[in-house]
């Protein structure tokens, strides 16, 4: 393996911090200046992540012109630990690139079409304000040029996270969810961090090139280590198996949010962070072998609980989590598979956010209902939200010749191409998925938009304002044309961060799987057709089994309830048991002394302190056993 | 200076202690002097100026190294000019002038929360009667002559002095326990339960002391780090020693399982005096903890690593435990003090590699706890505070300013980047893993984790919930509160965004003398 340097940044390069400055000082303007900002703050919002597009076009094209594809920027030393130096630093090479011209170019359209979604919000504001902090974060967490910066960012798009779903406080739901994804988020922050400690402790650096160039040296135990927890940190952020229930969850928040965090951006910083530390992973097999079994089991599952749900929202949600997967799927098969994760997660932002305003659109028009058994017959009245709907569908279920098919078969070819027998089972399970998405995504388009109306009464659905609209067709377009459009271009593209890699040959050509493939696809989504074209009950009837664990989205709340909550709350009882009689009835005993009971406080009073006492001496007696013990050996 | 054989005294280097202590016993002339209506302004005025002076001369005295008491041109142990001892020392009267300005409180409830007369007996018709009056303010010697012992303690070179500085530290910061105006007898209860722990956790140093002596024939630290290695003594008397000078040690900085006192004391005192203990207290006892052990008790290292570990982990993963379920803001700061002492333990076990970054530990820690407890001294319903969370809900509406702040020293608490929390966390862990201290670390960040729900949970109780009826106000702080919450804030602020400048002061400041 060569060794792995970044040229330090020049000429435009080194304004690399801007793409950050832009939207964080969007943020602290509109947090600050307060109501007086109320009339233009959400025009500020856009101008800043649209001026930030405009750069990060710039910054792509002269990184394009430099020999090397990367430019490192020192700033300053955050912190000096023992010898270790940690700087500010920030790399643009060519797998930021793509993450910066995607964050802030559909962003930039989210952006503008929030200022449509949210006109009658009275926290429009505020929504920007934090809206341009998650997108800040966001740039930090991808051009962050070691581990810590990225932790920094990571840390920050989880805050600014919280803060968007929670953003509708007043409802209980939405307060619960925000806290449900910071916590789940934090338990996996441990991994990120424990990743970081391991690295300090055996390579001394956190710093990307130091750590890649290091990486080889290191013990099989480490870099096991090392990978499993940067996988358990990438799980927590992408709503991965088994950290994926807060990501549908999540959908309590305004629905751009939703297209931008939820679907386009954040969740795939775990791809992100893999594929970054794609060094470490190729390293070591069993590291890869539990990525990809992590995808493979979350793509199925996300899929099987998207065919069960009602919620417009809620399908597309487990839709993220089941496509998130394919792209661990892809990082976690290795070589030449790499690039085709960070494909199929660029043409997934494209209509992902599209089929999400999408549905905030339609939502919009239905009274912000969610349930897709009270919608149908749309397409006459909402024909834009229709076709551009239709475009994100088309990219999603990958037929010929849209976004998908260029981004996910190539990926399902590659989980076959594994050696032995995982290459039938992965492979078989990513077919499979196929015809899952086909079908869920199917059924969630024919209820919606065609069939039998079904509205409640009250509804008197219209075609959303052009501010809407417009992101929507451009989403739309990118939709049908991206996923061919960057094939081949971004492979070739990233080169210089993933290696060159030949095509692996596996059980299967890949005109075998575009076959079977496109066979499955087709197969989910006529059967949706046939079973859902004449609409659906409107209420969700009783139903086998199956479909039941569906609904109850396959026991992963159970599991939650029974494995952590229940012992959490046990364990919770027990030690305000132990706080109640131990602690509080000091407290309680003096109230009854005032009451007048003299004596019951002195009793109670000497107890304690005489047990605190006895705690200090039996902790005594354990230093000084546990010092014998120690010397005796 | 070898030409001549009697006392040397370097007092430059002692001035710190001087002029505190000096200034205490000022403050005791002036009660009897100073008439009544002016005794605060002036007590604040000397006590403040006592501390900034101590703090220039403690900046003075930079780059000395050395004993302050000399024979002959031989150093005594007994007090010692060195890098960490001149960093705790300058931390310690920071933290202390900050502290004085929230004793000296009296705008959020009227006459402040301290009592004229201690010894009129608790809720008798004389005490409602002297409810009206200012508070006493004897509080103000009392605190300089505290904050003077704990400045001794951390540049005490041997056992005595040390003892000496202890009980300097301990006695009048017990009778401030009892000093509160309002709900007195938990405060007096707290205040006896802290005298008779305390007395007995001395009774342990004094007995840890003789056995040392015994064993090394000399309470120098230095000297007991040399015996270590070369007495001929049984190592019984070093072991029974170590156990007991640590049980007394860890006593104050509360460990588990000596750590029950905290959350009974850190409640019923007076708020700004439990303040003064968890930012200056915990820097004046985890001062001495690092200069026992990397003096002293280095030699000794693989005889106590066993169990001062058990101990950490205990204190990281109890503290952390019992911090979830409190309902009380006041107990959930003081459990959250015991699983910080933990995080601390793992420094002063890691010895050298990680004496800088525990000592940026102490100081980061120090300011946001102070200005935590100066909040909390805000919040009341009616006269008293309102310490019970559920008062809390909702506060984020009626007062944002104050939740802001509150919501950012809760996330400084929690170790979230930009805060010191996270800056101060990270550069321990990182230099304790880099000693080798993996496992603690990894605990240590559980832990974390774990004691991150608490914090939050108040944050969403801030923004998320409706506000309880008749919630409790927030009254404005005098510039008095209002600087120490400012300076609490700007210090997690600044030590988040830009520690730099600090962990290079540390990181020059990080050698004893004699190691």
């Amino acid at each position: 393996m060569d060794e792995i340097s970044y040229a330090p940044a020049e000429g435009l390069l080194s304004f690399t911090w801007a793409l950050i400055a832009l939207p964080a000082l969007g943020a602290a303007v509109l947090l600050l200046a307060g109501r007086r900002a109320d009339k233009w703050g959400h025009w500020l919002g856009v101008t800043t992540i649209g001026a930030a597009f405009a750069l990060a076009l710039g910054l792509f094209g002269s990184l394009a012109g430099l020999e090397n594809k990367s430019a490192h920027l020192d700033l300053f030393t955050i912190l000096s630990v023992g010898g270790t130096e940690i700087e500010a630093s920030f790399l643009f090479d060519p797998l930021s690139a793509v993450f910066c011209l995607l964050i802030t170019g559909v962003g930039f359209l989210i952006h503008v079409y929030a200022v449509g979604y949210m006109a009658h919000d009275a926290g429009r504001r505020k929504f920007f304000a934090y809206f341009n902090l998650f997108a800040a974060a966001m740039l930090v967490l991808v051009l962050g040029g070691n581990y810590f910066m990225t932790f920094v960012g990571w840390e920050g798009v989880g805050l600014a996270s919280y803060l968007l779903i929670a953003f509708w406080q007043l409802k209980p739901a939405a307060a619960t969810a925000g806290k449900k994804a910071f916590l789940t988020n934090r338990v996996a922050d441990v991994g990120f961090l424990l990743a970081m400690f391991t690295m300090l402790g055996t390579l001394g650096t956190v710093d990307f090139a130091e750590v890649f160039n290091g990486a080889a040296s290191l013990s099989a135990g480490t870099s096991l280590a090392i990978g499993l927890l940067l996988l358990a940190a990438a799980c927590g952020k992408s709503g991965q198996w088994p950290f994926q229930t807060w990501l549908p969850d999540a959908m309590e928040g305004p629905t751009p949010v939703s297209a931008l965090i939820h679907a386009a951006t954040m969740v795939t910083a775990g791809v992100y962070l893999i594929a970054r530390s794609n060094v470490i992973f190729s390293l070591n097999p069993d590291v890869q072998t539990a990525v990809v079994v992590v995808g493979a089991l979350t793509l199925l599952f996300g899929a099987v609980v998207g065919c069960a749900k009602d919620d417009i929202k809620r399908v597309l949600a487990w839709s993220t989590v089941s496509q998130i997967g394919y792209m661990f799927l892809a990082v976690g098969l290795g070589g030449a598979a790499f690039a085709l994760g960070i494909i199929h997660l660029l043409a997934h932002g494209f209509f992902k956010a599209g089929l999400f305003l999408g549905s905030g659109s339609v939502m919009h028009a239905m009274n912000d209902q969610t349930d897709i058994r009270r919608f149908g017959g749309l397409w006459r009245t909402m024909p834009l939200t229709y076709a551009t709907f239709a475009a994100g569908w088309l990219a999603i279920i990958g037929l010929f010749p849209f976004s998908g098919y260029f981004s996910k078969d190539p990926i399902i070819a590659a989980a076959f191409a594994r050696e032995g027998w995982q290459g039938w089972v992965v492979g078989g399970a990513a077919l499979l998925g196929a015809a899952l998405t086909a079908f869920y995504m199917t059924r969630l388009f024919v209820l919606t938009f065609h069939g039998p109306k079904r509205w409640t009464e009250d509804v008197h659905p219209h075609e959303s304002p052009a501010i809407m609209t417009g992101p929507l067709v451009l989403l739309g377009l990118g939709s049908l044309a991206a996923g061919g459009l960057m094939a081949s271009p971004v492979t070739e593209w990233l080169v210089p961060v993933f290696g060159e890699h030949h095509e692996p040959h596996g059980h299967l050509t890949h005109m075998q799987v575009t076959i079977a493939t496109t066979a499955a696809v087709v197969l989910g989504a006529g059967l949706a057709w046939l079973l859902f074209r004449g609409g659906t009950d409107e209420v969700p009837r009783a139903a086998a089994w199956p479909v039941r664990l569906a609904r109850a989205d396959l026991g992963g709340e159970a599991v939650n309830r029974g494995l952590f909550e229940r012992p959490g709350r046990l364990a919770a009882s027990a030690s305000v048991a132990v706080d109640g009689r131990v602690v509080d009835g000091a407290v309680n005993g003096l109230s009854a002394a005032i009451g007048g009971s003299s004596r019951r406080l002195l009793t109670l009073q000497t107890g304690f302190v005489r047990s605190y006492a006895l705690s200090i001496l039996s902790g005594a007696v354990i230093v000084v056993a546990a010092l014998m013990v120690v010397v005796t050996q | 200076m070898s030409e001549s054989s009697g006392l040397q005294i370097d007092w430059a280097g002692l001035a710190p202690l001087v002029i505190v202590f000096v200034a205490a016993f000022a403050g005791l002339l002036v009660e009897a002097a100073v008439p009544k209506a002016r005794r605060l302004p002036v007590q604040v005025a000397l006590a403040v100026a006592a501390l900034a002076s101590a703090f220039v001369a403690v900046v003075v005295n930079a780059d000395k190294n050395g004993a302050v008491f000399s024979i002959g041109g031989t150093g005594l142990g007994s007090v010692v000019i060195d890098g960490p001892g001149l960093f705790l020392q300058g931390t310690i009267a920071a933290l202390a002038i900050v502290a004085v300005l929230l004793l000296a409180e009296r705008r959020t409830v009227r006459g402040g929360d301290f009592v004229a007369e201690a010894a009129v007996v608790a809720d008798s018709a004389a005490d409602i009667e002297q409810r009206r009056e200012d508070g006493a303010t004897e509080i103000f010697p009392l605190t300089l002559f505290a904050v003077g012992g704990m400045m001794m303690f951390v540049t005490s070179g041997d056992l005595l002095t040390m003892f000496v500085a202890l009980e300097m530290l301990s006695l009048p910061l017990y009778l401030l326990c009892g000093l509160a105006k309002r709900r007195r007898l938990i405060s007096q209860e707290a205040a006896l339960k802290y005298f008779l722990l305390g007395a007995f956790a001395s009774a342990f140093y004094v007995y840890g002391m003789a056995m040392l002596y015994g064993f090394a024939g000399t309470v120098d630290l230095a000297g007991i780090n040399q015996a270590g290695v070369s007495s001929g003594q049984p190592r019984m008397f070093l072991y029974i020693g170590v156990a007991m000078i640590a049980v007394a040690l860890l006593f104050k900085a509360a460990a588990v399982p000596f750590h029950m006192w905290t959350p009974d004391v850190y409640t019923g005192a007076p708020t700004p005096v439990t303040a003064l203990m968890a930012a200056c207290v915990k820097v004046a006892a985890f001062g001495g903890l690092l200069r026992v052990f990397n003096v002293g008790l280095a030699s000794s290292a693989w005889d106590w690593h066993l169990i001062l570990t058990i101990i950490a982990v205990a204190t990281m993963i109890g503290g952390a435990i019992f911090a979830v379920t409190q309902r009380n803001i006041k107990r959930l700061l003081a459990y959250s003090s015991i699983a910080n002492a933990g995080y601390l333990l793992i420094g002063v076990i890691a010895l050298g590699d990680a004496v800088g970054q525990t000592m940026f530990y102490l100081a980061a820690y120090g300011f946001t706890v102070i200005a935590a407890f100066a909040v909390v001294s805000l919040v009341r319903d009616g006269d008293e505070e309102a310490t019970h969370l559920a008062r809390w809900a909702g506060l984020g509406k009626n007062s944002p300013g104050t939740a802001v702040v509150f919501t950012i020293l809760m996330l400084a608490l929690a170790g979230l980047p930009f805060t010191s929390g996270f800056t101060a966390k990270f550069s321990l862990f990182a230099a304790a893993v880099q000693a080798d201290e993996l496992g603690l670390v990894i605990v240590g960040v559980v832990s974390s984790a774990i004691l991150a729900f608490p914090y939050l949970r108040v944050v969403v109780l801030l923004w998320l919930s409706e506000p309880a009826p008749g919630a409790p106000t927030v009254n404005l702080p005098s510039p008095m509160a209002g600087t120490v919450v400012a300076a609490g804030v700007a210090a997690t602020l600044v030590l988040g965004v830009a520690p730099g400048f600090l962990l290079e002061i540390v990181d020059q400041a990080s050698t004893f003398l004699n190691t």
